[in-house]
């Protein structure tokens, strides 16, 4: 077994636009796909939108520069991720497409191992 | 007789040692310690009656013994991810893991030209070097691809595994799609001197052929089918100077006959078992082709209708040219240019030069001579293949005025 981060990038628009439906039906896949791996998930957590996020990054002299926004400027932002277990990439792309990501998709990331 | 044995024997004998290594670098250097092996026995002991299982006890009990002496020294990539750890190597019964091998090699989580790289190397056992003058790249680059696409399949953890299930269909399209490429960059070399370069084009064959002993679907036939119709014409492409000969004037009587029934045989099998693929419906296109017993015979209407067919499933700016074409042929050269006009500002042609070579034919065909010489002379500019390049050229000099 192997651990994956899964990160749920999206079109904050979508949702805005969707509406509470939306937002409901996106909760019900949520519980569907938490239900169906309950021993597979090891975490996850939806996250707030990208307008609230902040930059850190390290200035040329050596002190930090903080700053408002995602580090990346993209259509589609991270909205949430899992961290599950899975036997392979296969089984891991597999648990993926069962998770919620309208006007968006998932990126399925193996977490490193240190011997 | 070592190099033939490399050609037919390579996938299947690093495939099977894969199982005992668990590492894809590792299982290739105790491959090619079992061919060494081979040139120096051979000559004395004799061809052994299995070259295939002969070569893969040698470089399984190759690795076994590496495995043994360096166990803890060398610092590898994580092991391969199989269903059943593979049994005492020096007592396991030899499969057939070439399945596993593309598979794994033609994984969607690879880029496709990594994908394509990878089955060169590992399957039919290419060298860096060639695959890389194959694609057009520097070997560095080529090598490095190829490291690039191994570390992601251990790290990553892609499967030494048949898909099963739902998976199986998507994935299979994945393994044909790398094959396909294969043998349309063999057929038509996207530049240089030779039309047709043979290897890529044997090993499409190659891999097409183990594709369907080991997964005989109908698409799988399709795509067998495809390969074959086009090789058996593959001797009459060019005249003895490397010009291009149009279908139109090659000799059919020198098309691989046996070839071509075979590949027929399987057209119709791919054809009755359900809605046809898209490289069923291409082979019926280079079916119907072969049927015709000269170019004035052949039967533009049916042609039309299999682009037809498939434009509809997929379309493509490639295939709505073709169609085109083919209607010019059946319907009239008006009809025909009426549909390549459509195609005009498609972006994924602009640098095409077989749409300016198309215009220019049906222009010729309606005697609009001026029209028809700038066409061609805009596909002389595009293409970048010299015996295409002379083709046109006659052409041109061949228009009135």
């Amino acid at each position: 077994m192997s651990q994956y981060l899964v990160l749920i990038y999206g079109e904050e628009k979508a949702y805005a636009e969707g509406g509470q439906d939306l937002m409901d039906e996106v909760m019900r896949g949520h519980d569907a796909f938490g239900t169906t791996y309950a021993d597979k998930v090891l975490g996850g957590n939806a996250l707030q939108g990208a307008d609230t996020a902040t930059s850190v990054r390290r200035d040329a002299g050596g002190g930090f520069t903080v700053t408002d926004g995602p580090f990346l400027e993209t259509k589609e932002a991270v909205g949430g991720y899992y961290l599950v277990e899975a036997a392979d990439l296969d089984d891991a792309i597999g648990m993926a497409k069962a998770i919620p990501s309208p006007g968006g998709g998932l990126e399925v990331r193996p977490v490193m191992v240190f011997a | 007789m070592l190099a033939d044995a490399h050609r037919r024997e390579w996938g299947f004998v690093l495939a099977a040692t894969v199982r005992v290594t668990g590492d894809l670098d590792l299982a290739e250097e105790c491959a090619q310690d079992a061919f060494a092996r081979a040139l120096v026995r051979w000559p004395v002991d004799g061809v052994p009656r299995s070259p295939g299982a002969w070569l893969t006890t040698v470089a399984r009990n190759r690795a076994v013994d590496l495995l043994r002496r360096e166990a803890g020294l060398r610092s590898r990539l994580p092991l391969l991810v199989q269903d059943e750890p593979a049994a005492d190597p020096e007592h396991h019964e030899i499969q057939d893991d070439r399945l596993r091998l593309v598979f794994t090699c033609c994984h969607p989580a690879l880029a496709v030209e990594a994908q394509v790289a990878l089955t060169l190397r590992l399957l039919c056992g290419t060298s860096t070097a060639e695959v890389a003058r194959a694609f057009l790249v520097s070997e560095p680059t080529m090598a490095a691809r190829i490291t690039r696409a191994k570390r992601k399949i251990a790290h990553a953890r892609i499967p030494y595994r048949v898909p099963a299930g739902p998976e199986l269909p998507e994935r299979v399209d994945a393994v044909l799609a790398v094959v396909h490429l294969l043998f349309t960059t063999g057929h038509t070399a996207p530049s240089g001197e030779a039309l047709v370069r043979d290897e890529l084009l044997d090993r499409a064959t190659q891999l097409a052929r183990m594709l369907h002993a080991l997964l005989p679907t109908p698409e799988v036939s399709g795509l067998l089918a495809l390969v074959l119709l086009h090789d058996a014409r593959r001797a009459t492409r060019t005249d003895e100077h490397g010009r291009l000969l149009l279908l139109s004037e090659q000799d059919r009587s020198r098309w691989d006959r046996a070839v071509v029934d075979e590949a027929l045989a399987l057209v119709r099998r791919a054809l009755v078992a359900g809605p046809p693929g898209r490289y069923a419906l291409q082979a019926a296109i280079a079916a119907v082709h072969t049927d015709a017993a000269s170019w004035e015979q052949t039967d533009w209407g049916e042609i039309a209708a299999l682009y037809g067919l498939l434009e509809q499933r997929w379309p493509s700016p490639v295939v709505a040219l073709n169609r085109a074409v083919a209607v010019g042929l059946s319907t009239g050269p008006q009809a025909g240019l009426d549909l390549l006009d459509r195609l005009g500002g498609e972006p994924a042609l602009a640098t095409y030069p077989y749409l300016p070579a198309a215009r220019a034919d049906l222009l010729r065909r309606l005697g609009r001579d001026a029209e028809a010489r700038t066409a061609y002379e805009d596909a002389i500019l595009l293409t970048e293949n010299d015996a295409e390049r002379a083709f046109l050229t006659a052409r041109v000099r061949a228009l009135p005025g």
